[in-house]
């Protein structure tokens, strides 16, 4: 590199990242071209997001070590404001638009036309017209997000972020949520900003996106950089060879032994099939077909919007997605699944991923967490819960479960990270289900909870229970799984027995695109 | 003694709100000379408050499950109406008409929860069109006053329990005999609990503090007995008393009851957990309907009348005692107990007032003060709590 002249826009240089208890990012180097597309690979949890979030100002100066140089310049951004003061400007992966709010106020909201306080709606506008004419969107300005769909409102963010001065845009998975005609669209934007001198920086999972349109792929695994490969350089830059730089790392001893006695059938679903709930024309679970046997773990691998929380949650009761078709058969027999007791009822068991929002009630005890999916079995011919009897359960999983808390009756929310999982664990065990599905049941826990996780895990197995583990860290899946499907764009791709599970393969599933 | 600051660390709020009553009883106490505990005074507390306390009651569930109810004054004067119409106008014998306007109550639970539960309209915009429709009705129904409802009807709100026992010196046996079974039925139900964590090797509260509780509690419905033992136990306390029984029990051994704090705590984990979160919703509403038609009753049977405009205001007295009690304001955490309280507390700060003469103006200034200072202590407290 020495001998061509390189011209630096921005440099990040030995940046380490602390949360409690987790190293994030640990000495991460970042060397942005000027004028380049600049793609930033790694796993779900590598510390992309992390890393993107340190260079906007969302951490701000200081909560971080290492140097950020953008322009020559050592830079201290306090926060969103102060990068973007300096032309970074991000487009985060969750959209942030306002749906009721017309385009043209969403594109300058808190960067207002106005005099004196007073909006300029002419020039709001005209300006806007000018800018979603620049990133080819043919709406008026006045219509709201809500009124367009997904691909069109990622436009929409693209020409807010055009509305300041853009030196360097960074894109956070724009074509996550996309379909394959407005994914191609946003890559020929980028194209085009290119050519305009503007620098990109793009973090994306579709491998084949970034062979296409980037000029550089940094990778990042285990809040580490790997290496930053050329895609114009002497050797040619192949998925194979990007994903080899994501996955590479060993096999540890992280994982408890099991020996699998695997049984009969438990659960079987063909051809399921579910769309988005608000944009139903979009196939987010498309066909799929799989089935898990008892005493089994099985795994479902795939990257971010592939669609496995999806077809979890559309199976539990469809709680999630519309017109989902598709056959279940429990034991050999169909079922029907309409509802969260329905699928309580027949045995299913689904633990979210996030355990937060949606699987536990932080302001209620251990204990009442615990008993909330099996009232019933705590009634007496009355229907009177018995306490005691809800209180010796909890206190029973408490122990089993190892869940480190002073009693039952300690606040869930006070609880770390690994032990709402454990009490999400007994919630669901005490419910006795056949078949659990369990959604990322370590994100967020530390490496000694991980184990003891895994070893639940391994003794409901052991217990005859069928298991479905999904999870976006393929060691854990090759760990503690008998078999692994992969999932990739809404389809399963792959089904890979234990012994032929490495990283490389199913990594080669999971980015396995749609053929057209 | 640590584990006993602790353990009254942690449920600070609980004892909070009850010292915070007997801290204002104190106060009128003396501000009045002594009458605020007057045997009368005690009396006609009860029995000036039992709406609040009933409708507090449902409302509890209501706030617990993240909605608010603001139609029951409608309510009260929609059902009472209809009740005292029955009686006066057709002639219908009162438990005819008692039993009827329950069943008006759950056909108008139902109407309100229906539009809450299965259209999905916020509770803040059904009731608030309740209020107005309810009120509206009222109107139309009871155009003029109806008196001379039956004296039997009339005793509901206003009567005392008759002397079949006798006089023990100057105090009544059947107001001592209930007081009795209160404190016995107190300390066997604490104490069989207590047993039944001892049991299962639970954790249970310091031996002190469960000794220091029953004995307060005791002492409580000793000193209230003997007051109203000096004139005789007023027949609407058994109403309340038979309620706050009932629904601590619906709230804390009934799947139902259960349920409400699910929803309101995590409605979408709720129904990723198997709660119906619609049924859980319109029964509620069914209930407050029901409890908003005792409270009705009770209204009517105090006022000795239908009246077009009663029931003005109920609603707010109802969600401010809930408030006051401890319910957080987005739901999930509240108690009958703590609601009680907190009706109590206006209810004595009205009759304190009151006996000092406070012009009324400046009573409801006070206790909208009081409203106010009581959440902002649960929040500040709370947001210590946290950063802690």
């Amino acid at each position: 590199m020495t001998e061509k002249h390189e011209d630096v826009v921005l440099e990040m240089l030995g940046i380490t990242k602390e949360f409690p208890g987790v190293k994030a990012l640990q000495d991460v180097n970042l060397r942005v071209r000027r004028g380049e597309i600049h793609a930033i690979c790694g796993e779900n949890g590598a510390g992309k997001s992390t890393l993107m979030k340190v260079l906007s100002g969302v951490y701000p100066h200081g909560s971080y070590d290492g140097d950020i140089v953008f322009d020559g310049e050592p830079m201290a951004f306090r926060g969103i404001r102060d990068s973007e003061d300096r032309g970074i400007v991000i487009i985060h992966q969750e959209l942030a638009l306002i749906p009721q709010v017309s385009i043209a106020e969403n594109i300058f909201l808190g960067n207002e036309h106005s005099g004196g306080g007073v909006v300029d709606w002419n020039r709001t506008h005209r300006a806007a017209a000018d800018l979603l004419a620049r990133v080819g969107l043919d709406e008026n300005p006045e219509t709201t997000p809500a009124e367009i769909g997904v691909g069109k409102q990622q436009l929409v963010e693209i020409a807010k972020a055009l509305s300041k001065r853009v030196d360097v845009l960074i894109l956070d998975e724009p074509t996550a949520a996309l379909n394959d005609d407005d994914s191609e669209h946003l890559l020929r934007l980028l194209r085009e900003f290119r050519e305009q001198g503007m620098t990109c920086i793009i973090i994306s999972h579709k491998l084949g996106e970034i062979t296409a349109v980037a000029d550089r792929v940094t990778v990042i695994r285990d809040g580490r950089t790997i290496e930053t490969l050329d895609l114009h350089g002497d050797e040619p830059v192949t998925e194979d060879r990007i994903i080899r730089g994501m996955v590479g790392r060993s096999l540890e001893s992280r994982f408890p032994r099991r020996d699998a006695t695997i049984g009969d059938e438990v659960l079987r679903i063909e051809d399921w099939t579910v769309h988005h709930p608000s944009d139903t024309e979009r196939v987010v679970v498309d066909h799929a077909s799989l089935n898990v046997r008892s005493g089994e773990v099985v795994g479902l691998a795939g990257l971010m919007g592939a669609g496995r929380t999806e077809l979890a949650m559309s199976l539990f009761g469809r709680s999630w997605g519309t017109g989902i078709s598709g056959r279940v058969y429990k034991d050999g027999r169909e079922i029907k699944i309409p509802s969260v007791p329905d699928a309580i009822r027949h045995g299913l068991a689904y633990t979210t991923e996030d355990r937060k929002s949606l699987g536990l009630n932080l302001i209620q005890t251990i204990r009442e967490n615990i008993s909330s999916s099996a009232l019933g079995k705590l009634m007496d011919w009355m229907g009177v819960i018995s306490g005691e009897r809800e209180a010796s359960v909890a206190e029973r999983y408490r122990r089993d479960f190892g869940i480190k808390a002073p009693s039952v009756e300690s606040t869930v929310g006070q609880l770390s990270g690994g032990n709402q999982q454990k009490v999400v664990l007994s919630k669901w065990v005490f419910s006795d289900p056949d078949v659990l599905i369990l959604d990322e049941p370590t994100r967020g826990i530390d490496v000694g909870a991980k184990y003891e996780i895994y070893a639940l895990v391994n003794e409901l197995a052991e217990a005859g229970k069928a298991v479905i583990v999904i999870s976006s860290e393929l060691p854990e899946l090759i760990g503690v799984c008998d078999r692994v499907y992969a999932m990739s764009q809404g389809r399963i791709t792959g089904e890979v027995p234990r012994e032929r599970a490495t990283q490389e393969e199913l990594m080669r599933y999971m980015t396995m695109e749609k053929t057209r | 003694m640590n584990e006993i600051t602790e353990y009254l660390g942690r449920n600070a709020r609980q004892y909070g709100i009850v010292i915070a009553l007997l801290a204002i009883v104190a106060l009128f106490q003396a501000l009045t000379g002594g009458r605020l505990l007057d045997p009368s005074n005690v009396v006609s507390l009860i029995q000036q408050n039992a709406y609040v306390m009933i409708l507090a009651i449902g409302m509890v569930m209501v706030i617990v499950a993240g909605h608010i109810d603001l139609s029951v004054g409608s309510l009260v004067a929609f059902i009472g109406g209809a009740a005292a119409i029955m009686m006066s106008d057709w002639g219908w014998s009162w438990p005819l008409a008692v039993a009827l306007a329950l069943v008006l109550g759950l056909l108008v639970g139902c109407w309100q929860g229906f539009w809450v539960a299965y259209v999905g309209i916020p509770a803040f915009i059904v009731t608030l069109a309740g209020m107005l429709i309810f009120r509206g009705l009222a109107i139309v129904l009871v155009s003029e006053t109806r008196a001379s409802l039956p004296d039997a009807f009339n005793a509901i709100a206003g009567g005392e329990l008759p002397s079949w026992l006798g006089f023990v010196g100057r105090l009544d046996g059947v107001t001592l005999l209930i007081g009795a079974i209160g404190m016995a039925g107190f300390v066997l139900s604490q104490l069989r609990a207590r047993r039944g964590l001892i049991k299962h090797e639970l954790a249970v509260e310091p031996m002190g503090i469960f000794l220091v509780k029953n004995l307060v509690v005791v002492a409580l419905i000793g000193v209230v007995s003997y007051w109203l033992a000096l004139r005789a136990t007023p027949i609407v306390l058994l109403i309340v008393g038979g309620l706050i029984m009932i629904f601590t029990f619906v709230l804390s051994r009934t799947v139902f009851g259960r349920h409400i704090y699910a929803v309101g705590g995590n409605r979408h984990a709720a129904q990723l957990s198997g709660v119906r979160t619609r049924v859980t919703d319109f029964m509620i509403f069914v209930n407050m309907g029901l409890l908003a038609a005792v409270a009705a009753i009770v209204t009517t049977s105090r006022a000795g009348a239908g009246v077009a405009s009663a029931g003005q205001l109920y609603e707010l007295d109802a969600i401010a005692a809930c408030f006051i009690g401890g319910c957080a304001v987005r739901g999930g955490v509240g108690k009958i107990s703590g609601a009680m309280i907190g009706a109590l507390i206006m209810g004595v700060l009205n009759m304190g007032l009151s006996i000092l003469a406070v012009d009324s103006a400046w009573q409801q200034t006070i206790k909208g003060l009081v409203l106010l200072l009581a959440v902002a202590l649960d929040v500040v407290s709370k947001r210590r709590r946290a950063y802690a």
